[in-house]
């Protein structure tokens, strides 16, 4: 080999290491650059994670404006892209690290549970002490939503989001028939949509949670919410409550009876396929969350402005539980990490302030803080976003959803003999039995 | 001079080999290392792993779902070889041949190859909507009347090893391909002499000749789809209920979901431990090892 060709190719090679390092360099400063600061330097740098999602940062962003020039301290956001579980996966993996956020977002309940164990999380309880203004602001059932064991880990940060019952108004019309407002009205319901090749209620069982739903409801319903206490609190036998019992035989029936249509097992949610099929009429109804108002919203405005209905889940004839109690997702909250400094959670402050409850209600949120009936008529949705706050409103609980609510591995348990259950590959019986064995 | 002689071929040395070494040793040996480390200990991926012993061996011996798991990661890895194989043997057979019309069909074929296995995925799970997706039209057309497809136990692996073949029979494609053109042309003269057709040669000269290219891709494609995850992951979720929750799916599920990243991990070194020993038994049974030349002359 020459002497040229060796020098070139020296060259070369240095080079390359040179382009390698600034790779290296510039990968090490990705999102949760802004992490890493939970020194507890008073104020200082406050690092916020959240999900990345395009109505969210329209009132995120200016929060952390608000604050930067608030003087109280200096925050950055850092989004991640990607579904609810990998957020989760992410926020895991950092909070086990030295790169961790300073305050992030969350479900609640379950999702940071095990943050709250390990004394990970700061107690809020001296902070909505000290600033009764933020701690006043919020419906006190969403506010408690947050709480876990008695103490507060988290601040609401957007909107209430309560699972109802939306039905296609042109389909029930065309059976001459009311959205149910008793389990005998869904009774006799089904048999007539079946008969106009209608599928009555829409379900997602590739997205198993969309099937969750219908346990959360009956169950609550038929026994109020006690059994799902008693679920929460790791009860032996809490999975063979009679209410439950009750709530996995009718939906057993309702799955034989074809209330969910035959092929819903391939149906997912993510896709759209779900929704798609309840706004072109092949579906009556369909219980879920009220992102599915903007969800419409954004991909059949047509529908979703002049046929898309709403109303609350039916109540069961000798059920003792409440039928003006609400299951869903109560909002999402921010948590503070326990090692973030002090001006992490006056970040929180940002929350209750006029304009960040104006920018939630403008991207069709409905904020958890009280008195906004006028705010809320003024803003883009006003029917929906009204029925809904007066819904919550009146609500005696409001029971997170389980699978937010409970340990996430019993959560991914009863995800997947749910969906058990509806593929036919078990009974409730089997399923029940199954749970007993989980939560053991 | 007599150095020269004796190595001829000039082989490079040593410190040639110390940057691809370091890279393995960096990204391979030592996570796997970490990884066996971490079978031991009970770990939730917060604070610091505490170590267990064997609990979590005990536990993955005891396992009824890991026994499960493996038998569907088995019927995974089964399946999808015997789908694949024939496929790409005889396409990639075909596709040897010089015409320029084959060529352009080769490379059309090729497309899937380079699309990320995410996207495949995702575009398979529209596909398989009954209300909106092909599977509506084509259910009928296989007894499905309501385009159920993916929704049943059998339907769901049945999707998961055609979508697995649809990504991987054309890079299978391109090593047959490649195989099959060091065949020397001479044998084939020879059997048309002694009035061979084209089956037999293909069974009497091809795939004999192609047995170094059938190892090759074999332990590609077992240990490929003994380690799919993506698509599991977006295409059924592991369901329904546990019928397509593969080995790789549980370990996620086990290290992400429940948190348990000790468990996770002996069931990691599980995979590792199955996917060497198929392959070296694959290896090993088939003479792969002995490198015999199937080149003309050599």
């Amino acid at each position: 080999m020459s002497q040229r060709l060796i020098a070139r190719r020296l060259v070369a090679a240095a080079a390359l290491m040179a382009l390698t390092l600034v790779v290296a360099a510039c990968g090490s400063s990705g999102p949760g650059g802004g992490g890493g600061s939970t020194s507890g330097d008073g104020g200082g740098r406050v690092a916020v994670w959240a999900l990345q999602d395009v109505q969210q940062q329209k009132f995120e962003n200016p929060a952390v404006e608000a604050f930067n020039a608030s003087g109280a301290g200096q925050a950055s956001l850092s989004l991640f892209p990607g579904t609810g579980q990998t957020y989760l996966d992410k926020l895991r993996v950092a909070m086990g690290s030295s790169n961790a956020p300073d305050v992030f977002f969350n479900w609640g309940g379950g999702s940071i549970k095990r943050y709250a164990d390990a004394r990970q999380l700061k107690d809020l309880g001296a902070f909505l002490k000290a600033n009764p203004d933020v701690n006043d602001a919020f419906l006190p059932s969403v506010l408690d939503a947050g709480k876990i064991d008695g103490t507060a880990y988290g601040v609401p940060m957007r909107g209430m989001q309560p699972v109802l019952l939306f039905y296609n108004t042109d389909v029930l019309r065309s059976v001459g028939a009311q959205p149910p407002k008793t389990w005998d009205d869904v009774q006799a319901l089904i048999p007539k949509l079946k008969d106009k090749g209608v599928v009555p209620f829409s379900v997602a069982g590739q997205d198993p949670w969309t099937e969750l739903m219908w346990l959360e409801y009956l169950t609550d319903r038929i026994g109020g919410r006690q059994p799902f206490l008693n679920l929460l609190a790791g009860k032996p036998g809490a999975w063979k409550d009679p209410a439950i019992t009750k709530a996995l035989t009718t939906i057993d029936q309702m799955i034989k009876q074809g209330a969910f249509g035959t092929n819903f097992g391939s149906v997912g949610y993510g896709s759209g396929a779900a929704s798609q099929l309840f706004s072109r009429g092949k579906a009556a109804m369909m219980l879920m969350g009220t992102w599915e108002y903007t969800n419409q919203l954004q991909r059949d405005p047509q529908f979703a402005k002049s046929g898309l209905g709403w109303t609350t889940f039916p109540s069961v004839p000798g059920g003792t539980g409440d039928p003006a109690a609400v299951v869903g997702n109560p909002t999402n909250f921010f948590s503070v990490n326990a090692k973030a400094g002090s001006g992490a959670a006056d970040f929180l402050k940002q929350m209750v302030t006029p304009e960040y409850v104006k920018n939630l209600i403008s991207v069709g949120d409905v904020p958890a803080v009280k008195g906004i009936e006028t705010e809320l008529k003024a803003g883009p949705n006003p029917r929906f976003s009204t029925q809904v706050y007066e819904l919550v409103q009146k609500a005696p609980t409001f029971t997170l959803s389980w699978d937010q609510a409970v340990d996430p591995q019993q959560a991914t348990e009863m995800i997947t003999n749910l969906q058990r259950l509806f593929a036919g590959q078990i009974d409730p019986a089997g399923f029940q039995s199954a749970m007993e064995q989980a939560a053991a | 001079v007599s150095a020269t002689v004796v190595d001829r071929t000039d082989r490079p040395g040593p410190l040639w080999v110390v940057p691809a070494v370091a890279f393995f040793a960096a990204f391979a040996i030592v996570p796997m290392g970490l990884v066996v480390y971490l079978s031991l200990t009970d770990w939730d991926g917060l604070g610091s792993p505490s170590f267990s012993g064997l609990d979590n061996w005990t536990r993955l011996f005891h396992d009824s779902q890991m026994l499960d798991s493996l038998k569907l990661t088995a019927i995974l890895v089964a399946g999808s070889w015997a789908l694949q194989t024939p496929i790409s043997l005889l396409l990639g057979v075909w596709a040897a041949g010089t015409q320029r019309s084959r060529a352009v069909v080769v490379a059309v074929l090729f497309l899937p190859v380079l699309l990320s296995t995410a996207a495949i995925a995702l575009l398979w799970q529209t596909l398989l909507d009954p209300n909106f997706g092909l599977a509506g039209s084509l259910g009928p057309l296989i007894g499905i009347d309501d385009g159920n497809i993916i929704g049943t136990s059998r339907g769901a692996m049945i999707c998961l090893a055609l979508v697995i073949s649809w990504q991987f029979v054309p890079f299978h494609t391109l090593l047959y391909q490649a195989g099959a053109r060091q065949i020397p042309g001479m044998l084939y003269d020879a059997a048309i002499i002694d009035g061979a057709n084209r089956v037999q040669q293909l069974r009497r000269i091809t795939i004999p000749l192609l047995r170094n290219t059938i190892v090759t891709s074999s332990v590609l494609m077992i240990v490929g789809s003994m380690t799919l995850f993506e698509t599991v992951l977006i295409l059924t979720g592991g369901g329904p209920g546990t019928a397509t929750a593969v080995l790789p799916f549980e370990m996620y599920n086990q290290g992400f979901h429940a948190y348990q990243m000790g468990y996770a991990s002996a069931i990691a070194v599980g995979l590792v431990v199955i996917a060497t020993a198929l392959s070296l038994v694959l290896v090993k049974v088939s003479g792969f090892g002995k490198m015999r030349s199937t080149i003309e002359g050599v």
